[in-house]
């Protein structure tokens, strides 16, 4: 037991101040069986261990829970009235480390309104043969329109399939949502979704 | 009747059938242990191991093989050809060889034959497994030395010393059995264990030894220092692919299983039942001797998985030191003692001889221990004067150094410089 708390941690004795210029050390005895039978414990813990319970997941037929904040595949959300979160901006694009990921904006028209605002993501790629999941995007993303799912089974069998496309990102449509393109919420403006001002679709957006 | 009275009436195609039973029986063995050892490994290590090929994953070796059996085999180029080729062989057909005087069964009725299940009974049965396992060298060495390669050069050697200086001790351990059995012939060594214990008790020194010399002589964990990954690639296989890498792995398997039925044969009473269950072996009209025997070398094979599982690797010139200056003298000297306690009982001297003799080896190896005890006491007490400084500039020796200093001025700093 005493051979364990023998150890000497790196700092310099004399001097209390602990200067990082200068570290000392001393000769410590290494740790080693005391005996015989203190040698033959190991052969009891591999014995033992036998009757253990398996730490293995058997895995494509049981998935155990990634951790919460596991970094997945990523999910391009919605307003609660369904209108795209994108805007466009391509800082996420900036932002990748990897080049991973391809945008391009356009303007919002009242014909087709996809987000609140002037702008929306046309063309949204994300390339997952070159994702690092660092989460770079994420951070960037000034509308919280990109975030990462806990999806993790992203292995394909070609090249073409592992380029996600905005159909593939976007979130699925909820409750009091509508498909966009449709007009912004009656009275609210683009700051009025960012304060999360506006609660679910209005009958008056849905278009004919 | 004994043995060899019952297998020299055998018909041919008995002894053709006992031979291929012999070469299945060790072919399923390798497969099963394979798949055994991995799964016990496993188990050892909180894992589950192999479960997917089959049911409980018991045909994984069988799959491995076949995968194994489909690569590419690959001849170096700088290879000797003809060597490289043969290695593998002499290694398997030698593992093989051993399995031939193993004495499975009890006298069983062998399709209307009454018969045993050993292929043959030599009367140096057991000189003949130390001089097949002594022919599996060849293989190992060839193969290192026909590689063309370092690696393979250097396990090759490592192996062979090994195998050479581990059979040395094997060899003796062996001796007091032949003392007290009075015969060479398994079969006679598993007859001559019912009359008394098993050898493994009443020459338990012995047992001992030979448990750890087996070990050794096949190259297996903590003792697998021909094969040691981290400082050799492969040992002397590192060159080989295809059938003739499956084929090492046939021998490597073979040979445990071939150690371990040696073992069982003159340790663990053979064939015959554990003491005091003797009734089962007429079960099956004799045939449950069979499951009697294999449970044993099951026994000593999940011994070699619990010792890879739990030691870690030797380092190679403590291996040797272990070899030559404990396991070779120990045993010696065990001869020695077993010798003599035969002389003693054989011409019948009186009970009060044998106990002086017993006391007198008791105390010789009382003081020998105590004079290497305190010999090693007074090593490590011993202050060596420090030498005088010498007139030129030396460095300072490790122990003198007490502080380290990391300067942070950038002109003192080594490396890349911009």
């Amino acid at each position: 037991m005493s051979d364990q708390n023998d150890f000497q941690p790196l700092v310099n004795k004399e001097n209390k101040d602990v200067d990082i210029t200068s570290v000392s050390y001393e000769k410590v005895d290494q740790p080693g069986a005391k005996s015989l039978l203190k040698q033959a414990q190991g052969f009891w813990v591999t014995f033992i261990t036998m009757f253990k319970k398996v730490n293995t997941v058997q895995y494509p037929e049981v998935k155990e829970p990634t951790a919460e904040r596991f970094h997945g595949r990523h999910q391009l959300n919605r307003h609660p009235d369904g209108l795209e979160k994108c805007i466009g901006c391509e800082l996420c694009a900036w932002a990748c480390p990897a080049d991973a990921i391809y945008v391009e904006g356009a303007d919002n028209t009242p014909d087709n309104q996809m987000s609140p605002g002037e702008r929306y993501g046309k063309v949204y790629q994300i390339n997952y043969l070159r994702c690092i999941f660092c989460g770079l995007c994420i951070e960037a993303c000034p509308t919280r329109a990109l975030t990462m799912t806990n999806e993790y089974e992203l292995a394909d069998s070609t090249r073409g399939k592992l380029i996600f496309e905005k159909d593939d990102l976007l979130g699925p449509l909820r409750a009091g949502m509508l498909p966009p393109p449709h007009p912004m919420y009656p009275g609210m403006t683009d700051t009025n979704y960012y304060n999360g001002d506006v609660k679910e679709a209005h009958p008056s957006q849905e278009q004919k | 009747m004994n043995n060899a009275q019952l297998l020299l009436d055998d018909p041919g195609w008995i002894i053709t059938l006992k031979a291929v039973i012999v070469f299945a029986v060790c072919v399923v063995l390798t497969i099963m242990s394979v798949w055994g050892e991995r799964r016990i490994v496993a188990r050892m290590q909180m894992r589950l191991g192999p479960n997917r090929v089959g049911k409980f994953g018991l045909i994984q070796a069988l799959a491995d093989g076949v995968k194994l059996a489909l690569k590419e085999d690959l001849i170096p180029a700088a290879a000797d050809k003809v060597v490289f080729v043969i290695a593998p062989v002499i290694s398997t057909t030698a593992a093989f060889m051993a399995f031939a005087v193993m004495p499975m069964t009890g006298p069983v009725n062998f399709f209307g034959e009454e018969t045993v299940m050993q292929l043959t009974d030599l009367p140096v049965g057991v000189l003949y497994v130390l001089a097949t396992a002594s022919v599996g060298v060849y293989g190992i060495v060839l193969a290192g030395w026909s590689s063309g390669s370092t690696y393979p050069l250097l396990g090759g050697l490592r192996s062979s010393a090994q195998v050479v200086s581990y059979e040395i001790a094997m060899g003796l351990s062996l001796v007091s059995v032949f003392i007290y059995s009075g015969s060479m012939s398994t079969s006679s060594i598993v007859a001559a264990q019912q009359s008394t214990w098993w050898y493994g008790l009443v020459l338990f020194p012995s047992f001992v030894i030979y448990a750890i010399s087996m070990v050794g002589e096949t190259n297996r964990a903590p003792f697998d220092l021909a094969e040691a990954e981290g400082e050799l690639v492969g040992g002397f296989h590192t060159e080989y692919s295809s059938l003739k890498f499956a084929l090492f792995f046939l021998a490597e398997y073979v040979n445990i299983i071939a150690v371990s039925a040696l073992a069982t044969t003159l340790f663990l009473g053979g064939y015959h039942a554990i003491p005091g269950l003797g009734f089962t072996e007429q079960w099956l009209g004799g045939w449950f001797t069979l499951i009697w025997f294999f449970l044993k070398v099951l026994f000593f094979f999940f011994i070699f998985v619990w010792l890879r599982g739990t030691l870690p690797r030797l380092r190679y010139d403590q291996f040797m030191q272990f070899g030559w200056k404990v396991l070779i003298p120990v045993s010696l000297l065990w001869i020695l003692v077993v010798a003599t306690l035969r002389l003693i009982s054989t011409t019948s001297q009186s009970r009060t001889s044998t106990f002086i003799f017993a006391g007198i080896v008791v105390l010789i190896v009382m003081g020998i221990s105590t004079a290497v005890d305190s010999s090693k006491k007074k090593r490590a007490a011993q202050v060596y004067p420090e030498a005088a400084a010498p007139s030129f500039a030396v460095p300072s020796l490790p122990s003198e150094i007490t502080t380290i200093n990391v300067s942070d001025n950038a002109n003192n700093r080594g490396g890349d410089r911009v």
